[in-house]
């Protein structure tokens, strides 16, 4: 690097802007040079080249179009969703609720305050008859500064089979409050969420973990949590193995009693 | 107090635990009851026997590695699954498949949904204590898995279709056994009836039991025969048209009370629905290529979440895939099992009965605890 320092140097005071009538004189025989052909060429040429492009695309019309599969995919783009109908009549009837609307691949996306989610869905249901809640899930994302997780409530309406899913955004270790009395199959997905994120639903009738069992030591499907998993000796038998992890290895090759 | 001395006739709730190793619960499901006698007072099912964490597996994956796992969720219904899994990446990488393609995921699938009903069939008329049913559905059944070995090399766990399309053309000569079976296949479900529908023990186990109404049906989110069975027309591939459903000619069986009969009818009839929608693929199935023209490495162009479903044998199943900007692996998939959503609704429909009808309800849900417990 420090070899060509001295060499740039020269070349910037011969820049067009310091010397005014200079880069047109130096420009000018090189133009000559490289191009000895007069207008009137120039313009056949351009002519001809406009002829090519012309047959090109409509050789390209006359040709059968490229079926879809044929193509490269098309995928689908993100676009505001505000004049959604239910978005509008969720921030007619609650001012500001929805802040965020999203349309990607024809679903619509609305996010919601988590604090406000059992008015959001409760007018959902009875006045925008969302009658049937299809799945209920979370998404977590560890490093993000507006909160860790996404709880995704994703609904139906059976008059014209219309899909919306809202978006509710909590911080680690803030509750939100269960949706359980207004759709009794949101039981197990809250209970599925808490078990698989840790997220506590206010107000959940009999909130247990469902998949692992009582005493399991973590959350799965956080991202902090080992996709190996992690040694739950301790926890299925604690009188046995020490809490915190299994049994120390010289102890097991005696074994007396050892693990049930 | 007069009268004679209570304590003889003690009654005292008493807890019983049915599982999780029990042939009648299809798999490891475990349902703690609390029993008056022979009357079910509480019955709660207890899950995650099978807990293999998919979900977390999905999530070290490219798209194409998923797809071999999908098989093991729903294990009876492996092609299902997989179509399920290629319909939602396809939607989020905007691929569109050749109509080929899609006409041999819809025999592949249709074939899937006989093979499963059979399955439920097989075992639902053990449950209640009809054996003969089991040998003739497991006759065809063999067929149909004789035929999906044929074309992909496995029996169970298929992993029959990619995204973009199929991984094979169908194999010569193929499409004549296809036909062969499907055009037999009514004469079949005929022998099933004989042996059920008009049975006097088989309605006397299944009429008024483990009835749900449409309501109910709906607030528990059940899907598939077991909404249909309480009169609620809906099926995803009426309403949602995957592949090429929309240009298939099919009706949606509803059942009017609810309750297992009605199931088991609607089942049935779904049975001839897929020998019908079977009819028609194989007429009508299109020349060109079984797969679209997708990148080698599938890779996602914008970040988003996309939700995707098929109408399984047991109801709706959907993947739900957040995918991060340029990822070639799901950042986050969640599937919906219809089988664990089903399942909810048991106590609802078995408490109050005895417990011998607890085998009806469990045989009439449909259940796959491989589903349930991903």
């Amino acid at each position: 690097m420090s070899d060509d320092k001295p060499i740039t140097p020269p070349e910037t005071p011969e820049t067009p802007e310091t010397e005014g009538g200079s880069p047109e004189q130096a420009a000018a025989p090189e133009t000559e040079e490289k191009q000895p052909l007069s207008d009137e060429e120039k313009a056949a040429k351009i002519a001809e080249a406009k002829a090519k492009a012309a047959a090109k695309k409509k050789a390209a019309e006359d040709a059968e179009p490229k079926d879809p599969w044929e193509e490269k995919p098309v995928p689908p783009v993100h676009e505001d969703a505000a004049d959604d109908p239910d978005a509008e009549a969720l921030n007619a009837e609650m001012p500001g609720v929805v802040p965020a609307a999203d349309r990607f691949a024809g679903e619509v996306t609305l996010t919601v305050p988590a604090g406000r989610i059992v008015e959001v869905c409760e007018f959902l249901k009875q006045d925008r008859a969302y009658t049937f809640l299809v799945d209920l899930t979370a998404v977590d994302w560890p490093e993000r500064e507006e909160g860790r997780f996404d709880v995704i409530y994703w609904m139906h309406r059976f008059d014209d089979s219309k899909r919306l899913r809202l978006r509710a955004v909590v911080a680690d270790e803030q509750p939100i409050a269960s949706v359980v009395h207004i759709w009794k199959t949101a039981n197990w997905m809250e209970r599925e969420v808490y078990d698989l994120f840790g997220i506590v639903f206010e107000g959940h009738p009999g909130l247990e973990r469902i998949l692992t069992w009582e005493g399991f030591n973590g959350h799965p499907l956080r991202k902090d949590f080992p996709v190996e998993g992690i040694d739950t000796g301790a926890a299925i038998y604690p009188d046995v193995y020490p809490p915190g992890g299994g049994p120390p290895p010289e102890e097991t090759e005696e074994s007396e009693g050892g693990a049930p | 107090m007069s009268g004679p001395d209570q304590s003889l006739f003690d009654v005292e709730e008493m807890e019983i635990n049915f599982g999780p190793q029990h042939p009648a619960t299809h798999g490891v499901l475990r349902v703690k009851m609390k029993l008056d006698g022979e009357k079910i007072m509480e019955a709660k099912p207890i899950i995650g026997y099978l807990h293999r964490g998919t979900e977390k597996l999905f999530e070290t994956m490219t798209f194409p590695q998923c797809l071999p796992h999908t098989d093991r969720m729903d294990y009876v219904a492996a092609a299902t699954n997989n179509q399920g899994f290629c319909v939602t990446i396809e939607k989020l990488l905007g691929i569109t498949i050749p109509p080929r393609a899609a006409y041999i995921r819809m025999i592949l699938a249709e074939l899937q949904r006989l093979a499963s009903h059979l399955v439920w069939l097989a075992t639902h008329a053990v449950d209640i204590g009809a054996i003969t049913p089991f040998f003739y559905t497991f006759r065809e059944r063999d067929a149909i898995l004789d035929l999906f070995e044929e074309y992909c090399g496995a029996r169970l766990t298929l992993n029959t279709m990619k995204i973009g399309g199929v991984p094979f053309d169908l194999p010569e000569g193929w499409l004549d056994r296809c036909s062969e079976l499907v055009d037999g296949f009514n004469g079949h479900i005929d022998e099933y009836e004989n042996l059920l529908t008009e049975n006097r023990i088989w309605k006397k186990r299944t009429i008024d039991v483990g009835v749900i109404s449409a309501e109910e049906a709906i607030e528990w989110g059940l899907t598939g025969p077991p909404l249909r069975g309480s009169g609620v027309k809906w099926d995803i591939r009426k309403v949602f048209p995957y592949d090429r459903y929309d240009e298939i000619d099919f009706e949606i069986p509803i059942g009017e009370k609810g309750d297992t009969y009605d199931r088991y009818l609607v089942r049935i009839e779904e049975m001839r629905q897929s020998v019908r929608i079977l009819r028609q693929c194989l007429d009508r199935l299109p020349d060109g290529p079984q797969m679209a023209r997708v990148p080698k490495v599938l890779r996602v162009k914008e970040a988003g979440m996309v939700y995707g479903s098929v109408e399984a044998p047991k109801g709706e199943l959907g993947y739900f895939i957040v995918a991060t900007e340029k990822a070639t692996t799901p950042y986050r998939c969640r599937v919906r099992p219809p089988s664990f959503i089903n399942l909810q609704a048991l106590p609802a429909m078995v408490e109050g009965r005895l417990v011998a009808d607890l085998m009806a309800v469990i045989g009439t849900l449909d259940i796959v605890l491989g589903e349930i417990d991903r």
